[in-house]
């Protein structure tokens, strides 16, 4: 590209004029290269930075009670699985929530919904992901956890759903968007052929555009996923924090604690360096380790939709 | 430049007197008479005193510390809350003159001083009492502590084996980060034995503020919690405490916390890295004497020693 460009320029600049720009896009080029090449270096510092004060908690704790069941810091019980059981039932109950939601409104937005109202519709769902999380987690705190209490009979409506409830509101500007795109970059002719063979627009649309533009979509749950996982201060506001083993799906109308708000909640008073310091830092590997996964999945959503060319 | 360094420390509680500790000689000065500047600055430079420490007293340190700079303009109290271990931390690492604690040192943490050349020396400042709090429509009046404690071990699940209705226990407690926390664990959960086997039940529901735990007493019938005296609000009901079946049902007030018959009270403390002088004794005493009768304005019980 660049080549062609210079190669272009060089028959109508003089000599020296060339030189000088070639100079000139050779520091603009390294520049850029440097930029982008320091983003990857400062994610691999933060990366070894989370080994180093990690990696000693699972030398410290035995492994087999790291990964059990009790989470009691304050007495060096550090029984991780309560709060990973508690951020995947609370992250997947929320993409449960937001997944039929998203889609839906990606169709509306894209398909269904006259021009007018679709450059409306878009700029507001993008203002509903500028909402503070804090801001929701307090709404949630009064409103939706003495709803859900109210509504289901709970005991308390401090529940890992009334979390999935806002994760769900979180990820679904994130869903929406990224769906939306997905089903834009479904070729025109396969609708006007789905059309042509005499399908209605409904099945035109859940039939051809949607399975079409299934990869996208999946990339989409995975984004909304990789948020909702990592969410924090609305998650411990309404959560109820309680470090119980969600052994069912009961488990899902009672009090869950999940690993981002036990390293929010905790990090400030531990003792640097204590046993205690480096197993929540083992915890944000953890973390760290599920958000890269979803990611990959989605990274590689995203090179199957590009292989096939979206056909599939 | 110094606006947004102050932005960034207004965070805590200790709002107003950061503002006047922090940003009172941080602002540009007239830059057609320095010298002058200068010269002023000289002479009236603060005495800055940082105090971090126990959220419980928070409030109450912040109270004095401005009644304090009131009438000693020369002296700067900051004042910061974070939790007792916070403020602990930051007085062995050396950054602070003044924690604030709900708790005594532990044995770690005095080594841990000891190891930076810190001595710690305690004050008792105030008295505190921590309430056992429910719904207004609960019923229930009064607990024994072997109640309460059976009610957060998970051995008690239901209002009406303690004589209330026939509904879930639903159970609150603040962070384990909390002194509060530890506090009631070692006298309430485990009945005054710090080495006993109990330990909050794995459903009690960890909030990370007061604030979160009056918002769902106020508004959920089944739950229970626990807060220092002077957070309780009086859309809040509190539990009258028996220190067994035949003694006698107490309601926490300044009164029976000072005259010893509410049973679940501490004394709160300020530790000084080492026996303190000059500014920093004239202040505790300050704190000890006079500073006392912000004490009970704060919802917590003066020192018994004083004349309030």
């Amino acid at each position: 590209m660049s080549g062609a460009a210079s190669g272009g320029a060089a028959r109508v600049s003089p000599p020296l004029r060339k030189s000088r720009t070639r100079a000139g896009e050779f520091a603009v080029e390294a520049f850029i290269r440097v930029l982008g090449f320091s983003t990857i270096g400062f994610v691999v510092l933060i990366f070894l930075f989370l080994l180093r004060e990690g990696v000693p908690a699972f030398f410290e704790v035995p492994l087999n009670g790291f990964f059990s069941t009790r989470w009691y810091p304050t007495f060096k019980l550090f029984g991780t699985l309560p709060l990973i059981l508690g951020s995947v039932l609370v992250t997947v109950a929320s993409i449960a929530i937001a997944l039929p939601l998203g889609v839906a409104t990606a169709v509306f937005v894209r398909e269904v919904a006259p021009r007018w109202a679709r450059e409306v519709l878009k700029p507001v769902i993008e203002v509903l992901a500028g909402i503070p999380s804090v801001v929701l987690g307090f709404f949630g705190m009064t409103y939706v956890a003495p709803l859900v209490r109210e509504l289901l009979g709970a005991p308390t409506g401090l529940t890992a759903f009334s979390g999935a409830l806002l994760l769900a509101y979180m990820a679904l500007p994130t869903i929406i968007s990224v769906a939306e795109d997905a089903l834009d970059s479904v070729p025109r002719s396969y609708r006007d052929a789905g059309l042509a063979m005499g399908a209605t627009r409904w099945q035109t649309i859940w039939r051809v555009v949607v399975p079409a533009g299934r990869s996208g979509i999946l990339t989409a749950v995975m984004l909304g996923m990789g948020r909702a996982i990592g969410e924090t201060m609305a998650v411990m506001m309404v959560t109820g924090n309680a470090a119980v083993m969600p052994t069912s799906l009961a488990f899902l109308f009672k009090p869950v604690r999940t690993m981002t708000a036990t390293i929010a909640a905790e990090m400030g008073e531990v003792a640097r360096g204590s046993t205690h310091y480096h197993a929540l830092f083992g915890i944000g590997i953890i973390l760290f380790v599920l958000t890269f996964l979803i990611n990959l999945a989605a990274a590689k959503a995203i090179f199957q939709k590009r292989r096939r060319g979206g056909l599939r | 430049m110094a606006e947004s360094k102050c932005a960034g420390r207004l965070t805590a509680a200790g709002l107003a007197v950061v503002l006047l500790a922090g940003c009172a000689h941080g602002g540009k000065g007239d830059p057609r008479a320095p010298d002058t500047v200068k010269a002023r600055a000289a002479q009236t430079v603060p005495f800055t005193l940082q105090n971090t420490g126990s959220d419980t007293l928070v409030n109450l340190a912040l109270a004095w510390a401005e009644r304090y700079m009131a009438g000693h303009p020369a002296v700067r109290i900051s004042v910061t809350g974070g939790g007792s271990g916070t403020g602990i931390a930051s007085l062995i690492n050396g950054t602070i003159q003044i924690a604030n604690a709900s708790r005594e040192m532990s044995q770690e943490e005095i080594a841990a001083a000891k190891k930076n050349g810190i001595t710690p020396v305690r004050f008792t400042v105030a008295l505190d009492a921590i309430a056992v709090v429910e719904n207004p429509n609960n019923p229930v009046t009064g607990l024994t502590l072997s109640q309460v404690s059976d009610l957060y071990t998970g051995r008690l699940r239901t209002w009406s084996q303690v004589g209330g209705e026939n509904r879930p226990v639903v159970l609150l407690s603040r962070e384990s980060n909390s002194g509060t926390y530890v506090y009631f664990l070692e006298q309430v959960v485990r009945r005054g034995n710090p080495k006993g086997a109990e330990l909050f039940s794995p459903e009690t529901l960890l909030m990370p503020s007061s604030e979160g735990i009056t918002t769902e007493v106020r508004q959920n019938r089944n739950a229970i919690g626990y807060d220092g005296l002077g957070y309780v609000t009086p859309d809040l009901k509190k539990v009258a405490i028996a220190r067994g079946s035949n003694a006698p049902y107490v309601l926490p007030s300044a009164q029976t916390v000072r005259d010893g018959s509410y049973p679940v009270s501490r004394p709160l403390y300020m530790y000084t890295a080492g026996e303190p002088d000059g500014q920093i004794k004239a202040y505790l005493d300050w704190v000890m004497k006079d500073g006392q009768e912000l004490v009970k304005e704060l919802g917590f019980v003066p020192l018994p020693g004083s004349s309030q």
